[in-house]
């Protein structure tokens, strides 16, 4: 059965809060992953049209191992650190939003 | 059969080495049965009362999902077949970035036990959560098989005379006997406890290896790649690595060191051997890293997406108590295993120098044992050390496959339980006749698992959790990751996708072991004899090999593309009060919209 539902009259069940809700957090994630997928399909890439460039020995790794096996990992706590943040501001601004347009809660 | 001669068994057992695994399976089992103590009511059971704070829900996923694979699989692979197996302990960590950037709040502020709550709370659909509990299983029963060997693996090295399967059934049974009595509230503080026990058994091997035998960059350097002056081998090069020659099975230097390498190539060599001798330079020319890109790709996906839908793992996000809290442990979560992956390929690349037998093993003997021996080098240089050091690796690769078969088992078997016992079999139980079903499924899925393990011997631990993933991927990913962000999705648009894009990458994952066990020279190639034939196939077509070894770079795009079209086909089947569903995913929870989907339910089927 479905859940009883409040009144859908106040700002936070407008179709229009839901949209942009959705659309500010999906705009979020969607930059945070494309930084991400840049640089994870990048290195097969460079792997394959510039062998010769990551061959190159970085103190006796080669470029890409060390891209892969060890620098990877900071680059990614970096993004995710960034998104963290940023996801807290946008939900306390959305929840900011809400108490100041309409009467909010229920 | 049951009883071995006891001599023999214990013969050449290291005493330090057997001390140290000992007090790890002891202190592990001991902290089940003080917490089992604890946690009384179904709900305890289930997901540990919710109330589990940042920084031991993070350990205990990081506890969690550094299974054997991480801890022994990664090293051997990276010992087999050098830079490709890099990806997988990459991947293995930024899956949890796109687990953390599309899934972990929303899911979280839905409010459900289990990915089968969240499934048939979405969708308002029981049918759905039968679906979906098949696959809790299905990835289940992929991910215990890899645990499995490690136990094997680990306990065929710690005890010389004891044969694989026995490891298994001895491993397998404790573990289980350890669930049916602990439940998830003592998996939280036995898995935390097991995250700091890994980290120390893998890094301080490394940090003290790389201090005696020289450090992960001069080893590396000691591979010489293609156009360079071919290694040095029986004395020492200028950064002092001495390098013992390598077995015959061995992959050469320059494949092992640069992309595209033994790995990813197999597929293609295999057609070229196939091949009249004066052909197979131009066809191997033409085809071997268009081919390797794909598999690379492929594997990249599979690791991506599947983290984002394993069930064990999943079901930890509701132990936090809100949505900032998931996202917060998430963070913590890269922190701690990035920082653990960075070490198991380092006993890879010294154990390729220092260790070369391994390569002529197979199955229990073959380079998945890299971990656990190479610190015994430190005893040929006359000290204790070498035994007390394999002692804590040993240790360690005994806290990861107990935590990982643990989480396992209490996922899988909280779907027998909580899923079709107290919601499809026997909806009026009451809890103390669920708790004993939680027992009795425990023991029945720890049976199976151990049959399971028995097999997989001569498959790579590592590959078979990229199986897993593959099969993860193209099944709960793409339902949560729809369900999540498209309203349009309807119960049928997500079933078909889920079951054909899952099913799809099952079969592949099968066919592929399948034929692999069947190139055994032993009683298990003949028990898998049928699929010989499969192998000439493949070597006629080495694209379909590689799609079938590495599904996920089609049968996600096909279970995310059905789940649009039969969506769009049955958009009238829309749940009617999909807004507030979404809401509910997406609002934060300080607006007061969460809505506990189990307390309603409840409070619905009481009247």
């Amino acid at each position: 059965m479905p859940p009883p539902t409040p009144d859908h009259d106040d700002v936070i069940h407008s179709e229009s809060f839901l949209r942009s809700l959705m659309r500010r957090q999906l705009a979020l994630s969607v930059s945070c992953a494309a930084t991400f997928f840049a640089a994870l399909l990048g290195v097969p890439l460079l792997n394959y049209f510039a062998p010769a460039l990551m061959a190159t020995r970085v103190g006796g790794f080669t470029l890409s191992w060390l891209l892969l096996g060890v620098l990877f990992f900071p680059f990614v706590w970096i993004i995710s650190f960034i998104f963290i943040r940023r996801s807290i501001a946008l939900e306390n601004q959305e929840v900011d939003d809400v108490q100041r347009t309409g009467k909010g809660g229920n | 059969m049951t009883a071995f001669p006891l001599a023999a068994l214990l013969g050449g057992v290291d005493l330090w080495i057997f001390a140290f695994s000992f007090v790890t399976v002891v202190v592990t089992i001991g902290m089940g049965f003080w917490s089992a103590r604890q946690s009384k009511t179904a709900s305890d059971f289930f997901v540990a009362g919710r109330s589990v704070s940042v920084g031991w829900n993070a350990s205990a996923i990081s506890g969690e999902y550094l299974s054997a694979a991480s801890f022994m699989g990664i090293a051997g692979m990276v010992m087999s077949s050098g830079y490709d197996a890099l990806w997988y302990p990459v991947c293995y960590a930024c899956g949890y970035l796109f687990l953390l950037l599309f899934i972990a709040g929303p899911l979280r502020r839905f409010g459900a036990y289990t990915i089968p709550d969240f499934a048939e709370g979405r969708f308002d659909s029981p049918l759905f959560r039968k679906i979906a509990v098949c696959f809790v299983l299905f990835i289940g029963f992929f991910y215990t098989m890899p645990q499995m060997k490690g136990a094997g693996v680990t306990l065929a090295y710690i005890f010389p005379g004891m044969p694989y399967w026995a490891g298994v059934v001895l491993v397998g049974a404790v573990i289980t006997f350890n669930v049916a009595l602990g439940g998830m509230k003592g998996i939280t503080l036995v898995q935390a406890f097991q995250y700091w026990a890994k980290m120390f058994a893998i890094s301080i091997p490394v940090f003290v290896l790389m201090s005696v035998f020289g450090y992960y960059n001069q080893h590396i350097g000691a591979n010489a790649a293609a156009g360079e002056p071919a290694a040095i081998v029986g004395t020492a090069n200028a950064d002092g690595i001495e390098r013992k020659p390598l077995a015959e099975k061995a992959p050469k230097d320059n494949a092992w060191i640069a992309p595209f390498g033994p790995l990813t190539t197999k597929a293609v060599n295999a057609a070229a051997a196939a091949l009249p001798a004066e052909q197979r330079a131009a066809y191997l020319e033409e085809h071997q890293k268009p081919y390797s890109l794909l598999y690379t790709y492929s594997l990249i996906i599979a690791l991506v997406c599947g983290t984002a839908g394993l069930p064990h793992i999943l079901v930890r996000f509701y132990t936090n108590p809100d949505g900032v809290a998931a996202k917060k442990t998430t963070m913590w979560v890269m922190i701690l295993i990035g920082i653990f992956y960075v070490f198991p390929p380092v006993f890879g690349v010294i154990g390729r120098n220092l260790m070369p037998e391994l390569y002529a093993g197979v199955g229990a003997k073959g380079t998945d044992k890299v971990v656990l021996e190479l610190p015994t080098l430190l005893t040929a240089k006359g000290s204790l050390l070498g035994s007390i050091l394999s002692g804590i690796t040993c240790a360690g690769a005994f806290a990861a496959f107990m935590s990982t078969f643990s989480g396992l088992l209490v996922s899988m078997t909280g779907a027998l339980a909580h899923d079709v016992y107290g919601r499809m079999l026997r909806p009026q139980s009451k809890p103390a006749e669920r708790m004993f079903a939680f027992k009795i499924a425990a023991i029945l899925i720890g049976a199976v698992s151990i049959g399971l393990g028995c097999f997989v011997e001569l498959l790579e631990i590592n590959f078979m959790v990229g199986q897993a993933f593959a099969i993860a991927a193209a099944s709960y990913f793409p339902l949560l990751f729809m369900s999540v962000w498209w309203r349009g999705m309807t119960m049928k648009g997500a079933a078909v996708g889920m079951l054909t894009g899952g099913l799809c990458a099952l079969v592949a994952a099968a066919l592929t072991n399948f034929s692999t066990l069947a190139l055994d020279k032993g009683p298990m190639g003949k028990m898998f004899s049928v699929f010989a034939p499969l192998n000439n196939f493949w070597a006629q077509h080495p694209l379909l090999r590689i799609l079938c070894e590495q599904p996920a770079i089609w049968t996600v795009p096909l279970a995310i593309t059905l789940m649009i079209v039969v969506s769009k086909a049955t958009a009238s089947e829309i749940p009617g009060d999909v807004r507030m569903k979404m809401l509910v995913l997406h609002a934060p929870e300080k607006l007061g919209l969460k809505q506990e989907y189990i307390q309603e339910h409840q409070a619905g089927a009481g009247h």
